[in-house]
C-alpha cells in the first residue's frame, strides 16, 4: 500500500519509493527521510483533505497526496 | 581551491578563505551565519537564476573568512534548476569561481536523525568540513542525548554544538574558521546508496548514544488548536485580521502624523525661502516627495516586522498547510497565499516573501499577480472618488453603495490574481511541477534581534530602492509640470495664467499627447497628468489632480472633492461623470502604476522580461476594463 492511503493516527513502516534512481522525486523523497525500514505516522490532514503531516525521523514533514504516493508502506499497529 | 601561485595576479584577489554554509531550512542556519558575520550581509543572485545569494565576512587573526550563507536544503541532489547552480556553486562547476575551500553543515541536534543525511551527502563531496549542532539546549531539554566527541570520531570532522540565541559555541566556530581550508577531510565517505546510507545513520546514531528527544509539549498543544480542521481555520483567520488590524489601525495614525509633519515642513519652506519657484520646487517636489516615501514605511516596517515574526514562529508553514489545497487549485501552493496576502497592503514585501517558495515557476508567478492585490496606496484614489461620486445611499440596513463598490474593487483585485496565476501556470510557466514538501517546524520563540535586523534590511532596500524612485519621480514630475516657463497673454488673470502655464508644461502636452489613447475611457488632459504622476506611486494620484486643480483654480479653498465636482470640459459638461468614474476605479485595479513593484520585481526574478512583461499587460487589461465600465456604466446611466 501506499502513504496516502494511511488513515490520520495510523503507523506504517516505510518498504520503499515508486520510482528508480534516476527519478528526481523518488530521491529527494528518501533525501527526506522516507527510507526503507523507517517507521511513520499520520499526524494530521489538511481540513480540505490534503496536505498531510507525517512524523518521521523525529520531525514532521508534510506532503500532498500526489508526493505520499510515492511511498509504499507497510501499516503496522499504532502504540 | 586555494591558491598556490603567489605573485599570479588572478591568485592575488582571491586569497581570502571562502566557506559555505549548508543546511536545511529550520536548522538555525541563518542565526550562526549572522552570529559569525555580525549581520552584514551582501546580497546577491546566482547566475541565471532566481535564488538570493548572500555572503558575509569575518576577520579572524587578521585574515578574512568569507562566508556564504547557501539557501537551506534538505538534500544535494538537485530537482530543481535553481537547487543545481547552488550545487555547482558548491562543487566548483560555475564559471570563474573556485569551489569554496570549507563546508560548514549545520543541523539541528533535535532532528539528527534525518540531518544525518543531509551530513552524509556534505561529507561525500570529501571536501574540508566542519558539522555544526544546532538547539543542543533544547535536545537537552527535551531528554534527548548526543554524544559530540563521538560523532566527532563517526564522522571524522570537527563537531560543535552551538545554541545560537545564547552565543553558545560560536566563539569555538570563529576560532577554527582561521584555517578552515585545513580543516580534516572525512577519511571514511558514508555510502551514496539510499539504502546503504540508512544502515550508516543507523550505525552513527547507535554509537553517538543517541536519545530521541520527547516531542515538542507546546508545539503538539499549539497545533491541536491551530491545525485543527475547525479552530485551525478560525485562528487562521484570526490571525489574518490581526495582521491587517494592525497594518490599517497601528500604521494608520503614524503615516498621517509623517504625511502632517511634511505638510507643515512644505509650509515652512513656502513661508520662508524667499525665490516663490524655489520654495514651490522644494515643498512640492522634494518634501512632497520625500514625505510620500516615508508614509509608507510605517506600515512596510510593520507588515516585515510580522511576516518575519510569523516565519521565525513557524506559524508561516501551518497558514500553508491548511491553505495549500485552496491555493493548489490555481497551480500555486500554500506558502504563496502568505505572499499574496501581504499584497494587501503592499506588493513590494509581498514579493520579497515569495523567497521562500522552492520553485522557480511558483514564485515568479506569484510575483507576477501580487500587484493586483489591491494594496494600499490605491486605497486613497479609491476613497476619494468612491466618496466623492458614489451616492452615499443604504441597499440594505447598514450595507450601502459606497462600501458595495469599495469591495467590489478589491474582490476584482483578488479574483483576478488568481485566475492570471492559474493563466500563467497553464501556458507561460507551463512545466514540471517539483515535488511539495514542508517541514513543520516546532513553534520557537525567534530571537529579537534576528526578526528586528531581518526587517530592518527589508525595510532599508525600501527606502533605498523605492524611496530613490518616488522621489525622483515626484522632483522630475514637479519640474515637467512648471516647464517650459511661459508667459501668460497680456491681461490673463493669476488663475486662468497658473492654468495656462499647466497647459503649456511638458507634463501638460504629454497628458494632451496620450489624449487619444484614454479618450475613450473619458479621461482629461488633466486625469492623463494626475495618471502619469502616479506611475512613481498610487496614491500620488490624488495629490497630482490637488496640485492641477490648485494651480486652475488657486482661490479656491474648497476640498480636491468639491474642486473635481467642479471641474468641467471644454463643453460646460463636467469632467466626473459615473462612466469616466468607473473607469478610473477600474483602471487602478489593474494597472501596474508602480515603480516601486516593478524594481522589486526585476531583483526578485533576475530579469526585465518579467516586470516589462506585467507592466504591458496589465495596461492593456487595465485599459479593456476601463473601457468596459465606462461603456456598461453609461448604458445603465444612459450618459
Amino acid at each position: 500500500m501506499t502513504l496516502d492511503s494511511l488513515q490520520v493516527g495510523e503507523a506504517a513502516v516505510v518498504t520503499g519509493i515508486n520510482g528508480d534512481a534516476a527519478d528526481a522525486v523518488a530521491r529527494r523523497l528518501s533525501d527526506l527521510g522516507f527510507l526503507s525500514g523507517t517507521p511513520i505516522v499520520v499526524r494530521r490532514r489538511a481540513p480540505l483533505g490534503d496536505p498531510t503531516v507525517f512524523d518521521l525521523r523525529g520531525y514532521q514533514m508534510c506532503l500532498r497526496r500526489a508526493e505520499a504516493q510515492r511511498v509504499m508502506v507497510e501499516r503496522v499497529a499504532s502504540q | 581551491m586555494t591558491c598556490h601561485h603567489p605573485g599570479h595576479e588572478e591568485c592575488l584577489a582571491d586569497h581570502d578563505v571562502r566557506v559555505a554554509l549548508i543546511g536545511s531550512p529550520n536548522a538555525g542556519k541563518t542565526t550562526i551565519f549572522n552570529g559569525l558575520t555580525g549581520f552584514r550581509a551582501k546580497t546577491g543572485n546566482y547566475p541565471g537564476v532566481t535564488v538570493t545569494r548572500s555572503q558575509g565576512t569575518v576577520t579572524v587573526d587578521g585574515r578574512t573568512v568569507v562566508i556564504e550563507d547557501l539557501p537551506g536544503t534538505h538534500s544535494l541532489s538537485p530537482v530543481s534548476p535553481d537547487e543545481q547552480v547552488v550545487i555547482d556553486s558548491l562543487e566548483g562547476r560555475l564559471a570563474e569561481e573556485a569551489p569554496p575551500d570549507a563546508l560548514i553543515v549545520v543541523a539541528d541536534a533535535t532532528t539528527i536523525e534525518r540531518s544525518l543525511i543531509l551530513i552524509a551527502q556534505v561529507l561525500q563531496l570529501g571536501r574540508p568540513t566542519l558539522v555544526v549542532l544546532t538547539m543542543i539546549d533544547e535536545l537537552a531539554a527535551r531528554g534527548g542525548h548526543i554524544d559530540e566527541a563521538r560523532l566527532q570520531a563517526c564522522l571524522g570532522v570537527p563537531v560543535v554544538g552551538v545554541v545560537g540565541t545564547k552565543k553558545i559555541g560560536l566563539p569555538q566556530i570563529r576560532e577554527l574558521l582561521a584555517d578552515a581550508a585545513d580543516w580534516p577531510v572525512p577519511v571514511l565517505l558514508p555510502p551514496s546508496d539510499p539504502e546503504e546510507r540508512s544502515a550508516w545513520i543507523g550505525s552513527v546514531l547507535a554509537s553517538v548514544l543517541h536519545q530521541r528527544p520527547e516531542s515538542h509539549r507546546h508545539s503538539e498543544i499549539a497545533d491541536r488548536v491551530l491545525l485543527h480542521p475547525v479552530l485551525g481555520v478560525v485562528a487562521f483567520f484570526g490571525v489574518m485580521f490581526a495582521f491587517f488590524q494592525v497594518i490599517f489601525t497601528w500604521a494608520a495614525p503614524l503615516q498621517d502624523a509623517v504625511g502632517a509633519f511634511f505638510d507643515w515642513l512644505g509650509g515652512l519652506v513656502e513661508e520662508y525661502v524667499p525665490w516663490e519657484t524655489l520654495a514651490a520646487f522644494l515643498s512640492q517636489g522634494v518634501i512632497a516627495g520625500v514625505g510620500s516615501v516615508l508614509t509608507f514605511l510605517p506600515q512596510i516596517i510593520l507588515l516585515f516586522l510580522m511576516i518575519s515574526f510569523l516565519e521565525n514562529v513557524g506559524y508561516m508553514s501551518r497558514a500553508a498547510f491548511l491553505m495549500d489545497r485552496v491555493m493548489g487549485r490555481f497551480g500555486l501552493e500554500g506558502r504563496a497565499f502568505v505572499s499574496l496576502l501581504s499584497s494587501y497592503a503592499c506588493a513590494v514585501p509581498g514579493i520579497m516573501s515569495t523567497r521562500t517558495i522552492p520553485s522557480s515557476k511558483d514564485r515568479i508567478a506569484t510575483i507576477m499577480v501580487a500587484p493586483l492585490m489591491t494594496c494600499s496606496a490605491r486605497l486613497p484614489v479609491y476613497t476619494l472618488l468612491i466618496a466623492a461620486f458614489v451616492p452615499a445611499v443604504s441597499v440594505w440596513g447598514p450595507i450601502g453603495v459606497q462600501g458595495l463598490v469599495l469591495f467590489g474593487l478589491y474582490l476584482l483585485g483578488t479574483v483576478s490574481a488568481i485566475i492570471a496565476a492559474a493563466v500563467l501556470k497553464r501556458t507561460r510557466l507551463k512545466g514540471e511541477t517539483l515535488p511539495f514538501y514542508m517541514e513543520m517546524p516546532p513553534y520557537r520563540v525567534p530571537g529579537l534581534k534576528l526578526v528586528v535586523v531581518q526587517c530592518w534590511d527589508s525595510a532599508r532596500y525600501f527606502v533605498r530602492k523605492a524611496g530613490t524612485i518616488i522621489l525622483g519621480t515626484s522632483i522630475i514630475l514637479w519640474i515637467l509640470l512648471h516647464i517650459p516657463v511661459v508667459t501668460p497673454p497680456a491681461g490673463m488673470n493669476e488663475a486662468d495664467a497658473a492654468s495656462y502655464q499647466l497647459e503649456q508644461s511638458i507634463a501638460g502636452s504629454a497628458g494632451r499627447a496620450v489624449e487619444p489613447v484614454f479618450e475613450p475611457l473619458g479621461f482629461t488632459w488633466q486625469i492623463n497628468v494626475a495618471l502619469i504622476g502616479s506611475l512613481s506611486a498610487r496614491e500620488v494620484f490624488v495629490s497630482t489632480l490637488g496640485q492641477i486643480s490648485a494651480a486652475e483654480d488657486p482661490d479656491s479653498d474648497s476640498s480636491i472633492e468639491a474642486t473635481l465636482k467642479a471641474q468641467t470640459r471644454p463643453d460646460g459638461s463636467p469632467v466626473y461623470t459615473a462612466p469616466t468614474v468607473a473607469a478610473i476605479l477600474l483602471f487602478f485595479v489593474y494597472a501596474l502604476q508602480c515603480m516601486s513593484t516593478v524594481a522589486v520585481m526585476r531583483r526578485e526574478t533576475g530579469s526585465w522580461r518579467w516586470p516589462v512583461g506585467a507592466f504591458v499587460t496589465f495596461f492593456f487589461l487595465a485599459w479593456i476594463a476601463a473601457f468596459i465600465g465606462n461603456r456598461v456604466t453609461a448604458a445603465i446611466t444612459g450618459g
